[in-house]
C-alpha cells in the first residue's frame, strides 16, 4: 500500500502542479472552446457574409465582450443572466462535494419557478413586504421537496440520482405544464400562461426598460459565501465533503451518509429551487406553460468550470451570464447567430468532460496505491465513489 | 537462453545481466537517486532493501523507462541501453510484477496473460489453443498449474500474483523485477512464491526483489543492496548479515526490532464478546459462535489468515457491522448494538487495516483527518460552527508528539509516506484515555523504523490499562506483542494460547488447518 518511493517534496511539487494544472484545464477548455468557435466562424463566414472572412471571428468576440461587459446595460445584463447560473450552479456544486451528481437541477429549477408562481400570482395584491419573501419561500420549498426525492431514494433504495433526476426532470416540466394549463391559467391570455405576480415581483434595483437590474442578483450572489461557508466552516460541510470523498471513512468517523445524502439533495433542491424562483420573480414575472429554459443543464457547465467551489461557480456563472448578456450585439454587429454561445458551451463542457465526466459517470476507481493517484481525487473533488450503504 | 553454462570462463558466467551505473535522478528540491550502482547476474535475485521514500521505485521506474535518469548509465550483457518507455523495456526482456497487479479479473488466466500480446491467426483471429498450449508449457515448467481457461477474478491473491508472473514469462522476460511481492500474501502464499521465484532464477532468469521485510530478503536473495535516502548505503550476502545490521543500514541508526515488551498486569473484564455470529457484505455467515474476552492491561492478539472472518469481527466489534447474533459487553455494558460514534465516545478507539478506505480522507489535510472522529465536538467546533484554530493547533500538537513527518498541518493526508499515515491515524487513535484499543493489520506494508513506534505505542497503551485487541497476519508481530493468542480458523477461535511461551510453528498449524490432523486443502480458487 505504500510503495510511494517519491519523496515527500516531489509530491508537494506535484500537488501545487496539479492544482495548477487544474486551473489551467478550465482556462485551456475555455481557451479551446473560443478556439473552436473561431473556426466555425471562419468556415460559416460565406454564408454570413458572402465571402470567405478570416477575421470575422475577431469582430465577433469583439462584439461579444462589447456587449457584455462594456456598457452599463451590459453589465447588467451580465449579472440578471448570471444569477440563476450562479444559484443553480451551487445547487449542482453541492452535490459534487457529496459525491452526488445532481442532473436534476432543471427540474428543481421548474419546480422552485412553479411554486413562486403559484404564490406569486396568489399575493400579486398583497404588500410587497409579506408578498416576496412568501413567494420566494414557496419556490424554495418546491424545490428542496423535488430535490428530496431523488435524495431519499438514492439513500434508503440505492436509486442512481442520475437516472432518477434525469426522470424528475420530465416530471417537472410536464407538471408546470399542466398547472399552468389548467390551474393557474390566466383567463383571457392569448397562450397558457399565469397572470403578473404583481407585488411579489422583486423590486429593480437600476437599469432601463429592458436591462433592469433586480434585488435577486444580490440574492445569488450572497448564496455564495453562504453555501462556501457552509461546506467549509461548518460541521456540516465537513460531513457533506467526508461523505463524497471517503464514504467509507464517513462510516468510520460516525457519520450518517444516508442521512447526509439526503441532506444534500434537499438542500441542492433548494438552491435550484431559489435559482426558479428568483427568475420568475426578478424577470419573467409570470410563467408560460412551455417554459422554455436549460438553466438547469447549464448549472453543470456552470459548476463544472467553477470545480464545485462555489467561489469557482460565481466565475463560471458569470462567464457564461456574459457570453448570453454579449450574445444579441454579436448577432446584430457581427451577424454571428447567438446560437453560437450554445456551440462554446458545450465545447466548453466537452473539453471539461473529457477530464472529469467520464471518470465520473463509469465510477472508475482510482488506484490506492501512491499518492499521486489520489491527488486526482483532491482536483476531481466529486471523483470518489459514493455512498449507498449507510 | 540465458542458462549459465559452464563450459564458458568463469568471468563470463558472472557477467551481469543487467548494469545500471551511477543513476541519479533529481526531482526539484530532492535527489531521488544519487549515483546508484546495482548489478544483477543471470539467475541471480538480488534484493534491493529501503524505506519508504529511500528511492527504490524510481530507480525501478528508470529501468522501466518511466522515468529518465539525469546521469548514469544502464547496461543489458554489458551493452548500454537507452530505455525508452515500457514497451521498450518488456522488449528488451525487462518485467515487471506490480504490487498492485494489473490484472482485468473477468478476463480468463490466458486472456490476461495474452492481453497486449495477441497471438494472431491471420490478421483478426485470435490463436487461442496455440496461447493456451504455451501458457501450460510455462506452467508445467515452473510448478505452478494454472488452468488458462480459469477467471482471474475468482484466484486467490496468490494466484493472481503467478498469473502477473506467468504473463511476464510470457514476454520473454530475463529480468523480472517485483515490486514488493509479498505485501499482500499469507505467509504460506510468500512461501510458495519464493519456490516459484527459486526456480526461475535456476533456470537462469534475473530476479530483482523489491523489499523493506527484512526476514524476507534474508531468505530469499542471493544479494541483497540496502538504499537510504537515494544512495546505496550497502552491500550483503544473506549468510554474513543478519536483520539488525540490515535494520541499522536501512534505517541509518540502531534499530530495536524486538519491542521491549516487559510485565503486562491484566485487570478486569474489559470486552467480553459471547457467541458472536456475523454475516458479511453477501449476507453469508463467517463468524460462527465466537466467544472471547480481553482484560484490562492486556494485549489480546487474534491471528489467522486473512479472510478467515477477522475483518468482519473487527468492524463487529467497532460498530460498523451489525453481527446476527451473540453479544458485545464493553466494561460491563452491552454495546452490541452501537455504532462508531456511540462507541468512540465510550472510549473505544480503532486503526483499521485498509488506511486509505476507512482510516483517512485522502484528498483532506492532515489537520481535518486528526480530528475526523471528533470534529463535531468541543473544542474543534461549537454547535455547527468549527474553530480553525483549535483544529491547527491539535494538529499541531498530535504531528509534533507522534512524530509525523510533514511540511505542514494543511497538506493533504494523501501526501504523506505510508507510515507517516499509519501515524497520523495512531495520533488521533492512541491519544486519549482509552478502554479498549481494536488495530486490525497496524503495521501493513509499513518499514520497520515506523513498525517500531506503532510497537512501543502499543505497549504503552497496554501500560496504561487499555484492552488491546490485535489482529494481524503477520504471525511474527502477534507473537512480539500479545499476551495471550487466538487463532481464528473458517470464522472460529480453534484455540487461545499463552502468548510467551506459543510456538511459532504450532501456531502456524493451526493457522493453517484448524487444528484438524488433515494437510489444509490445497487450492488457487479461494475467492475472497
Amino acid at each position: 500500500m505504500s510503495t510511494d518511493d517519491q519523496p515527500m517534496s516531489t509530491i508537494d511539487r506535484l500537488l501545487s502542479r496539479s492544482l495548477r494544472g487544474q486551473l489551467a484545464v478550465t482556462g485551456g477548455a475555455i481557451i479551446l472552446a473560443l478556439v473552436v468557435g473561431a473556426v466555425l466562424m471562419i468556415l460559416t463566414s460565406p454564408i454570413i457574409t458572402g465571402s470567405l472572412d478570416p477575421w470575422l471571428w475577431a469582430e465577433a468576440y469583439l462584439a461579444l465582450v462589447q456587449g457584455a461587459l462594456l456598457s452599463s446595460n451590459g453589465l447588467i445584463d451580465t449579472f440578471v443572466r448570471a444569477t440563476p447560473y450562479i444559484l443553480a450552479g451551487l445547487s449542482v456544486g453541492l452535490g459534487f462535494k457529496a459525491g452526488l451528481f445532481n442532473i436534476g437541477a432543471q427540474g428543481q429549477f421548474l419546480m422552485g419557478a412553479l411554486g413562486s408562481v403559484a404564490a406569486g400570482i396568489a399575493l400579486a395584491d398583497a404588500p410587497s413586504i409579506i408578498a416576496i419573501p412568501l413567494a420566494l419561500l414557496a419556490g424554495v420549498a418546491a424545490g428542496a421537496a423535488y430535490g428530496f426525492i431523488p435524495g431519499w431514494l438514492k439513500a434508503f433504495t440505492g436509486a442512481h440520482e442520475v437516472v432518477v433526476t434525469i426522470m424528475l426532470n420530465y416530471v417537472a416540466f410536464q407538471i408546470v405544464s399542466w398547472a399552468v394549463s389548467e390551474p393557474l391559467r390566466a383567463r383571457g391570455a392569448t397562450f397558457a400562461r399565469t397572470t403578473s405576480v404583481g407585488e411579489a415581483g422583486i423590486p429593480v434595483l437600476a437599469g432601463t426598460t429592458g436591462h433592469e437590474l433586480h434585488a435577486g442578483v444580490l440574492i445569488a450572489l450572497a448564496a455564495v459565501p453562504i453555501v462556501w461557508w457552509i461546506l467549509y466552516r461548518s460541521t456540516i460541510g465537513f460531513e457533506i465533503r467526508t461523505v463524497g470523498a471517503n464514504p467509507d471513512a464517513a462510516r468510520y468517523a460516525g457519520m450518517r451518509p444516508r442521512m447526509i445524502i439526503v441532506l444534500t439533495m434537499t438542500a441542492a433542491g433548494l438552491l435550484a429551487g431559489l435559482a426558479g424562483a428568483v427568475e420568475i420573480l426578478g424577470v419573467q414575472d409570470y410563467l408560460p406553460a412551455s417554459y422554455a429554459t436549460s438553466v438547469g443543464f447549464d448549472a453543470i457547465t456552470v459548476a463544472l468550470l467553477g470545480r464545485a467551489n462555489p467561489w469557482g461557480i460565481l466565475f463560471g456563472g458569470l462567464l457564461l451570464g456574459a457570453l448570453r448578456a454579449g450574445a444579441p450585439l454579436m448577432q446584430i454587429k457581427a451577424g454571428v447567430p447567438v446560437q453560437m454561445i450554445d456551440i462554446l458551451q458545450g465545447v466548453i463542457l466537452f473539453f471539461l468532460a473529457a477530464d472529469l465526466i467520464v471518470r465520473w459517470v463509469f465510477r472508475l476507481r482510482e488506484t490506492r496505491g501512491g499518492s499521486v493517484d489520489e491527488l486526482k481525487t483532491v482536483t476531481s473533488s466529486y471523483g470518489g465513489s459514493t455512498a449507498t450503504r449507510g | 537462453m540465458t542458462v549459465p553454462d559452464t563450459t564458458q570462463v568463469p568471468d563470463r558466467i558472472s557477467a551481469p545481466a543487467l548494469e545500471m551505473r551511477g543513476i541519479t535522478k533529481t526531482y526539484p528540491g530532492v535527489v531521488a537517486n544519487d549515483g546508484i550502482d546495482l548489478d544483477v547476474k543471470p539467475g541471480e535475485i538480488h534484493a534491493l532493501l529501503g524505506e519508504n521514500g529511500a528511492g527504490k521505485t524510481t530507480l525501478m521506474n528508470i529501468l522501466y523507462g518511466l522515468a529518465k535518469p539525469d546521469a548514469g548509465q544502464i547496461l543489458l550483457d554489458g551493452k548500454a541501453v537507452e530505455i525508452s518507455g515500457p514497451s521498450d523495456a518488456i522488449e528488451r526482456g525487462i518485467s515487471m510484477v506490480h504490487q498492485h497487479f494489473m490484472l482485468v479479473p473477468v478476463l480468463t488466466v490466458a486472456d490476461n496473460v495474452l492481453l497486449g500480446r495477441e497471438v494472431m491467426r491471420g490478421r483478426i483471429f485470435l490463436d487461442q489453443a496455440e496461447a493456451r498450449q504455451r501458457i501450460r508449457e510455462l506452467g508445467e515448467r515452473f510448478h505452478f498449474e494454472l488452468d488458462p481457461d480459469q477467471k482471474v477474478g475468482e484466484l486467490s491473491v496468490g494466484w493472481q500474483q503467478r498469473v502477473e508472473i506467468l504473463k511476464a514469462l510470457y514476454r520473454d522476460a530475463r529480468i523480472l523485477v517485483l515490486d514488493e511481492p509479498t505485501a499482500v500474501l499469507t505467509p504460506q502464499e510468500t512461501v510458495e512464491i519464493f519456490g516459484v521465484l527459486r526456480r526461475l532464477a535456476a533456470e537462469g532468469h534475473s530476479i530483482v526483489f523489491i523489499s523493506h521485510k527484512l526476514y524476507e530478503v534474508l531468505a530469499i536473495a542471493d544479494r541483497i543492496t540496502v538504499i537510504r535516502r537515494g544512495k546505496v548505503v550497502g552491500s550483503r550476502i544473506p549468510s554474513q548479515t543478519s536483520e539488525d545490521d540490515l535494520a541499522e543500514l536501512m534505517v541509518g541508526r540502531e534499530v530495536q526490532l524486538t519491542v521491549d515488551r516487559g510485565e503486562s498486569h491484566p485487570g478486569e473484564v474489559m470486552l467480553q464478546v459471547a457467541d458472536l455470529r456475523i454475516p458479511n457484505d453477501r449476507g453469508r455467515q463467517v463468524v460462527e459462535s465466537v466467544s472471547f474476552e480481553v482484560r484490562r492491561g492486556e494485549v489480546l492478539g487474534v491471528a489467522g489468515v486473512a479472510g478467515n472472518g477477522q475483518d468482519e469481527l473487527v468492524e463487529a466489534i467497532v460498530g460498523l457491522r451489525q453481527p446476527t447474533g451473540g453479544t458485545i459487553v464493553l466494561d460491563g455494558e452491552d454495546v452490541t448494538r452501537d455504532g462508531p460514534r456511540a462507541l468512540h465516545e465510550k472510549d473505544v478507539s480503532f486503526v483499521p487495516a485498509d488506511r486509505h478506505r476507512f482510516g483517512l480522507v485522502l484528498s483532506f489535510p492532515i489537520a481535518d483527518n486528526i480530528i475526523l472522529t471528533d470534529y463535531y465536538a468541543e473544542p474543534y467546533s461549537r454547535g455547527i460552527v468549527r474553530d480553525e484554530a483549535a483544529i491547527l493547533a491539535r494538529a499541531e500538537e498530535a504531528i509534533a508528539q507522534f512524530d509525523v513527518r510533514t511540511p505542514s498541518a494543511t497538506v493533504g493526508a494523501g501526501t504523506l509516506s505510508g507510515g507517516n499515515q499509519q501515524k497520523l491515524i495512531v495520533a488521533r487513535e492512541f491519544d486519549r484515555d482509552l478502554k479498549l484499543l481494536v488495530l486490525d493489520q497496524p503495521t501493513r506494508g509499513l518499514d520497520v523504523g515506523s513498525i517500531e513506534f506503532i510497537h512501543k505505542q502499543v505497549i504503552s497503551k497496554r501500560d496504561a490499562g487499555t484492552a488491546v485487541l490485535l489482529i494481524s497476519a503477520e504471525l511474527d508481530e502477534i507473537l512480539e506483542l500479545s499476551d495471550r493468542i487466538a487463532v481464528m480458523y473458517r470464522g472460529r477461535i480453534v484455540d487461545v494460547v499463552d502468548g510467551r511461551t506459543a510456538n511459532k510453528e504450532a501456531i502456524g498449524l493451526l493457522m493453517a488447518t484448524g487444528g484438524r490432523s488433515e494437510a489444509p486443502a490445497e487450492t488457487g480458487a479461494t475467492a475472497r
